[in-house]
């Protein structure tokens, strides 16, 4: 298994092996998945819509609905206009949405596009929607592509002179569908009004009935992201995914934001508890307080497996960020903390984290690769890789205990209805730690080591 | 209203214009039916195609183990290539770039300034790290748009590292779907590749390739495996599992076997012309379809040793699936099903279908030709649009030295008589009939409607749909991917996906969908109950 991959490190200032990334449009499409009927339609050729679609099935294991310019020769030559036209008149026609959320591609944006007067200029149905976000695929990464696509709703939907309704605007960042149902089972148990923008949590994680629904019960509603405009304030979860359309919601409506770590490991979920509570005056419940306690007893009873365990964690900034302060929480200690995405707030932010625990040899790196974590690796060694499917080429190579979370997930099942957020994610995730652990324990004892509790 | 019609009924007329001639019926007679193929999508109609890069890359040149295939642009299209497609590949010397993705992820400064520098720079650390043979440049939409010369850039390298470099303008917006992708890869390795070692004529031999079989799930392995067991020798697959370095050998083989028609038909019709090399359709999907394909292959020879050999290995194989094929008929039979998937393999598994009793009751292809599904007869009217001829038709010149000597004319019309598809695919619709429809192209509406229409048993698609079709309740099983089984191929592959097409139709799941409480009472009382009193 990546037999080919030298343990010497060598500069590279070219060549992208085994990318940690992808590009912007996927991050757009999921986002515009997380509008009550909404189409995601990717103005560009045709195979970018595919492989963003296949993409997200392959991980939510659910219909991933988009749309395509399909740009021929021609197209790139007089411009997309006439395709968008044409695009948008066949999809309110065959396949009704309320709203058609237009994200660019690096065609589109290479032969320059003007997405604002093409819009302008078409021709919409009363009542629907168009609205669109530029997302070069040449620039940052799907999680900016996410960011861009909430940015560009806004931009179009959210109302300046709304009336205050008093609702706490939730940005869960780029997560599953299970943690914005958990952020939002919270925010219940709180008593606090919200919206959550977006919110995958039943669209992309819809029930089998016998009909298909192409457009889910799930979903932030066009006149909840009008009301962003007249929300009281904004919890941006996921500073660096989620802090780009909350500054540009409060740039056109005056919201106030606080941006806030994504809330997985016991701190991070304590402050968007006190968040939430703070800003709606409400008591925290004695049933999110038993819960935090029972984490708090988990924590405790499996002591003593983390110990100075090194840990490698590779993915999404803010997944990647969460996961570390966890990891610590848990008496663990990140060697590397890797992500594609480029973006230096990243190891700003790691830095910051690793020395609140003291631990300074943990090497924090953004806009890098799977291949150069593997290198690392093959230097100085750890105990546990965390991250998205990519890596279990590695974990196979090393023969190094992994775990699975984060974005992508290709090849398991029910992640995506799982949270990693909140007290009930953080046990998820030591389920999954702890049990990882303990079951490369068991396969390499010996026989007579071979222990029946543990 | 027939079925078509009730497909189409929805449409606007523009996109009625256009769709109408995409849906055809095929009734019992087999009157030889025109259907629209390769053009233009109609934009904002969710289709299941891709792009050029996509045939070309991800199709054809990625499955070559021993090559460095740089994808020269943003980091998606590199990205969403990397392992996805299931072309299985075993390196003995443990050389494998299957499990690499390698891009040169170029940023907003490259579409400024160009991107050139950065793909030499991206070559020379990839020959500096792996030491590669041969590196190829795929490019993506933006880098046509920008005019970076990726091939000044192969020339140079090649002088500068002593390598093989061979750039593919495959931009995503060229042609109409991954077809045009397909086309472009055949050209450049009919021109650089195949035939560049510098081989000795070979003595006439039982040597043979294996022409678009990209070994999904290992199908290639399966196929290679029951050939040598008869006595041929395979030169080189294109490409599954296959190699650089065996394509330079392929101009030596006697025989092309094609498989997949549509992807790689180009290089067939080239070797043919450059080196009189037969070639054959060939399916090796299906059980009777399979033993038609490996008599044809020994008539082909015409050698007694082969011919046995050939009896002997279908008697072994069939004697070694008889119990299972036997069980899994009994529960498939009489069942009905849809095909869809892209340019070849909607026909080949109507026939492992039909092995196990199933009737493909709509098919259709996302990105075949005319001939396809006609026939190959019709290439001489197929009219080109401006699309198609914006791919480049490279013509080669009959080989000096490896020029072979074929068939003589009176055998190869005999073959003809005999139905061996020689230089010759007889495409989809003559395998169909009895009102069963076709579909080009097909989008997510004409499958749900298709679906409500004929209520097929069970569905093949790909990923796009899978969840779709399953949330309408109707099994659906992916022919892209083997939903990560396989092989397919052959024999035994028969078995496997029979195996996986009874689990599906069969999982104790579609039972339980509708909850008891819809249909049965969840409360009781008793009149005049004495608690009241």
């Amino acid at each position: 298994m990546l037999d080919m991959t030298p343990k010497k490190l060598a500069v590279r200032k070219a060549l992208r092996i085994n990318p940690a990334k992808t590009c912007q449009p996927v991050g757009a499409m999921y986002a515009a998945l997380g509008v009550h009927r909404c189409m995601p339609h990717s103005h560009g050729s045709q195979g970018c819509c595919s492989y963003h679609r296949t993409f997200l099935a392959r991980h939510f294991k659910e219909p991933a609905i988009a749309t395509t310019s399909s740009f021929s020769e021609g197209a790139c030559v007089f411009g997309g206009g006439s395709n968008l036209k044409k695009a948008v008149k066949n999809i309110f026609d065959i396949y009704n949405p309320d709203i058609i959320a237009v994200h660019t591609t690096c065609l589109s944006e290479t032969i320059g596009d003007d997405l604002n007067t093409l819009i302008q200029q078409l021709d919409i149905p009363a009542g629907k929607i168009v609205v669109h976000t530029n997302t070069p695929s040449y620039v940052g990464s799907h999680i900016n592509g996410f960011a861009n696509m909430m940015s560009g709703f806004i931009k179009y939907l959210s109302e300046k002179n709304a009336v205050p309704n008093g609702k706490i605007g939730i940005f869960p960042g780029f997560v599953n569908p299970g943690d914005m149902h958990e952020l939002k089972r919270i925010a219940k148990l709180l008593g606090v009004k919200y919206i959550m923008f977006p919110d995958t949590d039943g669209t992309m994680n819809s029930a089998l009935t016998g009909h298909y629904e192409m457009y889910p019960k799930g979903g932030t509603t066009i006149q909840e992201i009008r009301e962003l405009g007249g929300a009281q304030h904004v919890l941006a979860l996921g500073e660096i995914t989620s802090c780009t359309p909350a500054m540009d919601l409060k740039r056109k409506c005056g919201v106030d934001f606080t941006a806030l770590p994504l809330p997985i490991g016991v701190e991070a979920t304590d402050r968007y508890i006190m968040a939430l509570s703070h800003l709606s005056r409400r008591e925290v419940p004695a049933e999110i307080e038993e819960e935090r306690g029972q984490l708090l007893d988990i924590m405790i009873d499996s002591h003593a497996y983390y110990g100075d365990k090194r840990v490698a964690i590779a993915g999404d900034p803010d997944t990647v960020l969460g996961l570390a302060a966890f990891c610590l929480e848990l008496g663990m200690k990140p060697r590397y903390m890797i992500t594609g995405t480029p973006d230096e707030k990243f190891s700003k932010k790691a830095k910051e984290l690793l020395l609140k625990y003291g631990v300074t040899d943990c090497i924090a790196k953004a806009n890098t690769d799977l291949f150069e974590l593997h290198q690392l690796m093959k230097n100085k060694p750890v105990d546990l890789l965390i991250g998205g499917t990519h890596c279990k080429y590695i974990a196979r190579a090393e023969d190094v205990p992994f775990v699975r979370a984060g974005f992508p997930i290709l090849d398991r099942y029910v992640h995506p209805y799982m949270p990693l957020v909140g007290y009930r994610g953080a046990m998820r995730l030591i389920e999954l730690i702890c049990n990882t652990l303990l079951d490369r324990q068991d396969r390499d004892a010996a026989d007579k080591d071979f222990e029946l509790v543990m | 209203m027939d079925a078509r019609e009730a497909v189409l009924d929805k449409y606007s007329g523009r996109v009625f214009k256009n769709r109408k001639d995409h849906i055809i019926e095929l009734d019992e007679a087999g009157i030889p039916k025109e259907i629209a193929a390769n053009s233009r999508s109609v934009p904002g109609l969710m289709i299941n195609r891709g792009c050029c890069y996509a045939g070309c890359k991800g199709v054809v040149l990625g499955p070559l183990r021993d090559t460095v295939v740089i994808t020269h642009g943003p980091i998606g299209c590199g990205y969403y290539t990397w392992g996805t497609r299931r072309n299985k590949a075993d390196a003995p010397d443990g050389r494998n770039f299957i499990q690499y993705s390698f891009s040169t992820d170029v940023q907003e400064t490259d579409i400024v300034f160009g991107g050139m520098k950065k793909l030499h720079q991206a070559i020379k650390e990839a020959v500096e790290i792996f030491h590669p043979r041969a590196v190829m440049i795929c490019s993506t939409c933006p880098i046509g748009l920008i005019g970076d010369d990726t091939k000044a850039v192969a020339a140079e390298v090649e002088k500068e590292f002593g390598i093989t470099c061979i750039a593919y303008s495959c931009e995503g917006y060229k042609g109409v779907s991954q077809s045009a992708g397909h086309h472009i890869a055949n050209n450049g390795l009919m021109q650089r590749v195949i035939g560049s070692a510098n081989d000795e004529v070979k003595e006439k031999a039982f040597r043979i390739n294996i022409l678009g079989e990209y070994n999904i799930g290992g199908d290639g392995w399966e196929q290679e495996r029951l050939l040598k067991k008869i006595g041929y020798e395979v030169v080189a697959v294109l490409t599954g599992d296959g190699s650089f370095e065996a394509l330079t050998h392929a101009h030596t083989a006697n025989l092309n076997l094609v498989q997949c028609h549509r992807s790689i038909n180009y290089i067939a019709e080239m070797m043919k012309t450059k080196y009189n090399i037969d070639w054959i359709k060939v399916n090796f999907i299906g059980i009777d379809e399979t033993i038609r394909t490996l008599r044809e292959i020994a008539d082909y020879f015409d050698n007694d040793e082969i011919k046995k050999r050939t009896e002997e290995v279908i008697g072994e194989e069939l004697e070694s699936i008889a119990e299972e094929r036997k069980f899994y008929r009994s529960k498939l039979e009489g069942k009905t099903a849809g095909v869809f998937v892209g340019g070849s393999r909607s026909h080949h598994y109507q026939n492992v279908l039909k092995d196990f009793g199933v009737k493909t009751v709509i098919a259709g292809y996302e990105f075949a030709h005319r001939d396809d599904y006609e026939g190959r007869e019709v290439l001489p009217n197929i009219k080109l649009d401006a699309d198609s001829k914006n791919i480049e038709t490279i013509t080669v010149q009959p080989d000096k030295e490896f020029y072979h000597v074929a068939l003589d004319k009176e055998r190869f019309e005999e073959l003809r008589r005999q139905n061996v598809e020689l230089e010759y695919y007889k495409g989809m619709f003559k395998d169909m009939g009895d009102g069963t429809i076709t579909v080009d192209d097909f989008n997510h509406y004409e499958t749900e409607k298709v679906l409500d229409i004929f209520k097929p048993d069970i569905f093949y698609s790909g990923i796009k749909d899978k969840y779709m079709i399953q949330k309408k309740g109707f099994p659906s099983n992916q022919l892209h991917s083997y939903d990560y089984s396989g092989p397919y191929a052959c024999f035994k592959g028969a078995i496997t996906f029979a195996r996986n097409t009874y689990l599906s139709i069969y999982a104790p799941a579609w039972k339980m969908i509708v909850p008891p409480w819809r249909t049965k009472p969840t409360l009781e009382g008793t009149m005049g109950d004495e608690n009241y009193a």
